[in-house]
């Protein structure tokens, strides 16, 4: 038995080494054979090149962008309600996050103090402009159903970020949160509603204090 | 045949030339459906693979509602995100996903190649864009900025930073220039070397004060962090001098952390 394995060992082992044998000019330890050069004359070679198409393909139209403007309402806290207003431009990094920036601006009514004591403005500069710099994912994207043979696209979206208020002659370190539903009307345009809330530091009325500020609009958008 | 026509051009008077130029503007302004259909030459793509799903939104989710077969070919109408909008021979439009997309032909037979962002592209891209927000000196900073790479190593950034705190506020721009020394790591630090100017102006209802403009030079180093696709995170840390105009110049540290994308 021992001695048969012996034999099929030595085999395997004989068949090995003449595989090397061939293949030892692979690893260039044989001998240089390099092929004779080829002695025609240049011009009788036929040249194998031939001349490609050379097909410019048309550039693809990217629509990442969107751009739009909105308006609503804004409840500045202790100040009443009033109109909002704005534009904002997004960028659609993937399909689930986008970047947006945006630039508001809504007054200031009177407090309840201001109304109640008759006497002068607490100050005189009533516009509130904000920015900010937002990050948003589509968590719910979906279709909606209008009548029997429509269908529109639609995201639903969670949003938040920070900027800055101008309010009461004074720079405001904000940070926003909300939600926001996209409808898109064709491919390229969009409705948008959406609820903020802003948040930021205000010792207007004496105490310091976060104030809630919340704001819904109605937007419409362009994507290009 | 290319002389006389330059001739012609220079014999051409300057007015009579403006003349032509507001025909011609005037001409695409007010005929833009004719300009877009002699431009609109979509590129066309034939499926190879044995089907092609179309779905009835760029994303995911949307359901898919038609398939095109092997060897029809389809017209891309636009691309948004990692999805593109295609038109059937038949007409019928949909989007299709990045994936499938990679597995058509082009009209010559070549495979069709749609590049997405890979690590390679966090170490190689150009321009990089983000937005940052942290701490500066005790108060609240928002920055953004943009920076253009002009080697896998160096890169030039613009930044533009408001400060909001609790007795001034302010704003600051800068120019920068940073160093990554393993741009090729997920993890890639980096060191940064800048000036620019700062405005500083007092809360008028706590202290009293002018507004000053100071110039302002910095040292800094941070982390760029690759996420996935074209987004990265980045945390930076940065000590300032401002130069004011006091006997004593101004230390401020700052501590910063956002996101950004690259393109």
């Amino acid at each position: 038995m021992e001695s048969r394995f012996r034999v099929l060992f030595l085999i395997a082992l004989a068949v090995m080494l003449s595989g090397c044998a061939a293949t030892k000019n692979l690893f260039g330890i044989g001998d240089d054979e390099a092929p004779p050069p080829s002695a025609e004359p240049p011009g009788q070679v036929i040249d194998p090149e031939v001349e490609r198409r050379d097909i410019k393909e048309p550039a693809i139209d990217r629509e990442d962008f969107e751009v739009g403007a909105f308006a609503g309402l804004m409840s500045i806290e202790d100040f009443g309600t009033d109109a909002v207003y704005g534009v904002k431009l997004a960028y659609h990094v993937t399909e689930g996050f986008f970047v947006e920036a945006s630039v508001g601006q809504s007054e200031a009514g009177l407090t309840s103090f201001e109304q109640l004591s008759g006497s002068a403005l607490l100050f005189d500069d009533r516009d509130l402009t904000y920015y900010n710099l937002n990050l948003g994912y589509n968590v719910l994207p979906g279709e909606v159903f209008v009548g029997e043979g429509r269908a529109y696209n639609t995201n639903f979206y969670l949003i938040a970020g920070l900027g800055s208020t101008n309010f009461a002659d004074d720079d405001r370190f904000t940070v926003n949160f909300g939600a926001g539903f996209r409808f898109l009307l064709t491919d390229s345009i969009s409705i948008h509603v959406d609820f903020r809330d802003h948040l930021f530091d205000s010792d207007i009325l004496g105490r310091e204090k976060v104030t809630h500020n919340l704001e819904g609009t109605v937007g419409v958008a362009v994507f290009f | 045949m290319s002389e006389p026509s330059t001739t012609t051009i220079l014999s051409t008077s300057r007015s009579k030339l403006s003349v032509w130029c507001v025909c011609l503007v005037a001409l695409l302004a007010f005929a833009p459906g004719h300009a877009e259909a002699a431009d609109e030459v979509l590129r066309k793509v034939a499926v190879a693979d044995p089907y092609l799903e179309m779905h009835t939104g760029p994303g995911r989710g949307y359901p898919i509602f038609h398939i095109v077969d092997r060897g029809e070919q389809v017209e891309i109408l636009m691309q948004r995100t990692y999805w593109y909008q295609v038109r059937t021979e038949r007409g019928i439009e949909g989007w299709v996903d990045q994936d499938q997309m990679e597995l058509t032909l082009n009209p010559d037979g070549t495979a069709v190649e749609f590049r997405r962002a890979t690590l390679e592209d966090f170490t190689n891209a150009k321009w990089e864009a983000g937005i940052l927000a942290g701490d500066f000196g005790g108060a609240n900073i928002v920055s953004l900025y943009g920076g253009y790479s002009i080697n896998p190593h160096v890169s030039v950034e613009l930044w533009g930073s408001q400060i909001l705190g609790n007795f001034s506020n302010g704003w600051m721009g800068s120019v920068n220039v940073v160093h990554e020394t393993w741009p090729d790591w997920r993890f890639s630090p980096f060191f940064t070397l800048g000036a620019g100017v700062i405005h500083t102006s007092p809360k008028s209802t706590i202290i009293q004060g002018d507004d000053r403009t100071d110039e302002v030079g910095h040292v800094g180093a941070g982390l760029r962090i690759y996420a996935s696709r074209r987004f990265l995170f980045r945390v930076e840390y940065k000590s300032y001098v401002v130069f004011t105009s006091r006997d004593e110049n101004e230390e401020v540290e700052e501590w910063k952390a956002g996101f950004a994308f690259f393109f």
